[in-house]
C-alpha cells in the first residue's frame, strides 16, 4: 500500500529543491518491512533533490545542521533514521546553514 | 511513544543539545528566553535609558534577536529604546529582498528601523564593485565593508550600543577559524561578549551562548518571519570549513560548541607577548592595526582603478604611495564627505571588532 506523507524544505533547504517548500508524496509500498527516515532520505535523495546533493544527505544521513522534525517534534527525540513512518506524518528538514 | 517534558507532562517537542533535556513549547520557549536574559544580566551587557541597535539583516539570527530583546525588554522592564539597524550593500535580489523582511519585522515587533546602504558610505553597491574586481576577491569587500557599515549607521542614530546576532555555533566556529590562522589577537578577543568598551559604541552578543538550533527552533515554533538564502556572490561561501567542522562536532557531542567556547575563553596570552596594537586610521579615524584601515585603502584601489590594492601584501600598498601614485589626496573624499558631520567623534567612538 503507498503511503502519503507531507515533507517540508525551509531555512533555505527549499533552494536545494526548486524553491518548492511543500510536497505532498506517495511512496511505493516496501516489499520488507516499513518506511523509516532513513529509506525516506534515500527516496529523497533519488526523487525529490534538484541539484548538489551533498548539500542535503551526507552518508546515510542529512548534513549535520539540518535540522529535522517529525509532526513537529524534534526527531533526536523520535528514533531519528529508525522512525517508522505512518500515512499523513510531516516531515520537516531546516537548514541552519544559510545566513540572512 | 511520544517523549515527556522534563518539567512539566507535556510532550515534548525539542531536545536541547546544550544539556540533553526533553522539553515542550512552552518550557522551551521560556527556558531559552530567561537564558538569554541571565547571559544579559550576568555580562552587565545593558544599562536602564540606553538606546540599543539590533544589528538586522533580516536572517534568522538577528530576527530571533530583536522579538527576544523585546520579549526581555518588556517582561524585565530592562527601560531600553531598540532600534532596527540594517546594511544595505546593494547585492540586487538577496539584500533587497531580505530588507523587505526586516521591513516586515519592523511592523511586526513595532521597532523603528534606519537602513544604511554602502552607496551613500562609501559611493560604491556591491553590484558596482562585482563590475570592477569580478567575483574572486569581492567578499573581502563586503566584509570589510559591512563592519565599519554598522558602526557608521549606528553612529548617525547617536546609539550607546550595538547587539548583533553572533551565536554559540558562531563563536565555535570563530575561535577554530582564529586557531588555524594563528590570529592570537583575534583569538583573545573573539569570545569576548562585549568588544569595543572602551570607545564609545560598544558590541555585543546576547546570544553568545545560544545555540544555532535552538535559534532555528525557536523561530519555527514561534512561527517568526526570517529571510534565508545565499549570497548571489558567494553561493558557497557558507560551506567553509570551521563551519563543517564545527556541525559535525556537534552531530556527534552536542556539547562540544560551548566547550570550545570556554577553551577559547580560557587561552591566555602570555604578557611578554607583543600583540599588534590597534590604533586609528590616518585617513578616516576608524580603528585600524595599520596606519591606513582597511576599508581606505579597498575604497582607493576602487576609485584609482587598482582593485587589486588592499588585496594583495601591505607592503605593495606601500610601494605605491611612496611612488606618489595613491593616496595623493589626504583624504577618501566620499569618506570625508559623509564624516565631516562628526568630525573628531570617529576617532574616539571608533569600536573594535571581531569577526
Amino acid at each position: 500500500m503507498e503511503l502519503v506523507v507531507s515533507l517540508e524544505f525551509s531555512g533555505g533547504a527549499e533552494l536545494l529543491f526548486d524553491k518548492v517548500k511543500n510536497h505532498e508524496v506517495s511512496l511505493p509500498a516496501r516489499a520488507n518491512g516499513p518506511w523509516t527516515i532513513k529509506h525516506l532520505l534515500v527516496w529523497i535523495k533519488d526523487n525529490l533533490l534538484k541539484e548538489r546533493p551533498e548539500l542535503f544527505v551526507q552518508g546515510d544521513t542529512v548534513r549535520p545542521g539540518i535540522l529535522v522534525l517529525i509532526n513537529d517534534a524534534d526527531w533526536e527525540l523520535m528514533g531519528e533514521l529508525n522512525y517508522e513512518l505512518k500515512s499523513k506524518d510531516r516531515i520537516v528538514f531546516i537548514s541552519t546553514l544559510h545566513g540572512g | 511513544m511520544p517523549v515527556k517534558c522534563g518539567l512539566c507532562e507535556k510532550k515534548a517537542i525539542l531536545k536541547r543539545p546544550k544539556t540533553g533535556d526533553a522539553l515542550c513549547k512552552d518550557c522551551f520557549f521560556w527556558a531559552f528566553e530567561e537564558e538569554v536574559h541571565k547571559t544579559i544580566i550576568d555580562a552587565n551587557l545593558f544599562s536602564p535609558g540606553e538606546v540599543v541597535a539590533i544589528g538586522a539583516s533580516g536572517g534568522k539570527d538577528s530576527t530571533v534577536l530583536a522579538y527576544t530583546l523585546k520579549t526581555l525588554n518588556e517582561r524585565y522592564d530592562y527601560k531600553l529604546d531598540l532600534i532596527l539597524l540594517s546594511v544595505d550593500e546593494g547585492i540586487t535580489g538577496y539584500r533587497d529582498d531580505s530588507l523587505e523582511t526586516v521591513k516586515r519585522n519592523q511592523q511586526q515587533y513595532e521597532l523603528p528601523l534606519k537602513i544604511i546602504s554602502y552607496k551613500e558610505l562609501y559611493g560604491w553597491t556591491m553590484d558596482d564593485i562585482v563590475k570592477q574586481v569580478g567575483l574572486k576577491n569581492n567578499c573581502t569587500f563586503c566584509g570589510v565593508f559591512r563592519r565599519q557599515a554598522l558602526d557608521r549607521g549606528a553612529m548617525l542614530l547617536k546609539v550607546d550600543k550595538i547587539v548583533t546576532g553572533h551565536n554559540a555555533d558562531d563563536i565555535a566556529e570563530t575561535v577554530i577559524m582564529n586557531i588555524l590562522r594563528g590570529d592570537i589577537a583575534r583569538l583573545k578577543r573573539c569570545t569576548a561578549i562585549t568588544t569595543g568598551a572602551d570607545g564609545a559604541l560598544p558590541r555585543c552578543k546576547p546570544f553568545k551562548y545560544t545555540y544555532e538550533k535552538e535559534i532555528v527552533m525557536y523561530a519555527y515554533f514561534k512561527k517568526l518571519d526570517y529571510f534565508s538564502t545565499e549570497c548571489i556572490y558567494s553561493p558557497n561561501a557558507y560551506r567553509g570549513h570551521a563551519r563543517t567542522y564545527i556541525k559535525d562536532l556537534e552531530a556527534i557531542r552536542p556539547s562540544s560548541i560551548i566547550d570550545i567556547i570556554h577553551s577559547g575563553e580560557c587561552m591566555a596570552v602570555k604578557k611578554e607577548v607583543k600583540l599588534p596594537v590597534q590604533g586609528t586610521c590616518s585617513r578616516c579615524g576608524y580603528i585600524s592595526s595599520q596606519e591606513v584601515c582597511k576599508a581606505c585603502v579597498l575604497l582607493e584601489g576602487l576609485n584609482k582603478g587598482l582593485p587589486k590594492l588592499g588585496i594583495g601584501k601591505p607592503h605593495k600598498v606601500k610601494k605605491l604611495e611612496a611612488q606618489g601614485k595613491i593616496f595623493t589626496d589626504t583624504k577618501n573624499p566620499k569618506f570625508v564627505e559623509n564624516r565631516d558631520a562628526d568630525k573628531g567623534s570617529m576617532a574616539n567612538n571608533a569600536a573594535a571588532l571581531d569577526f
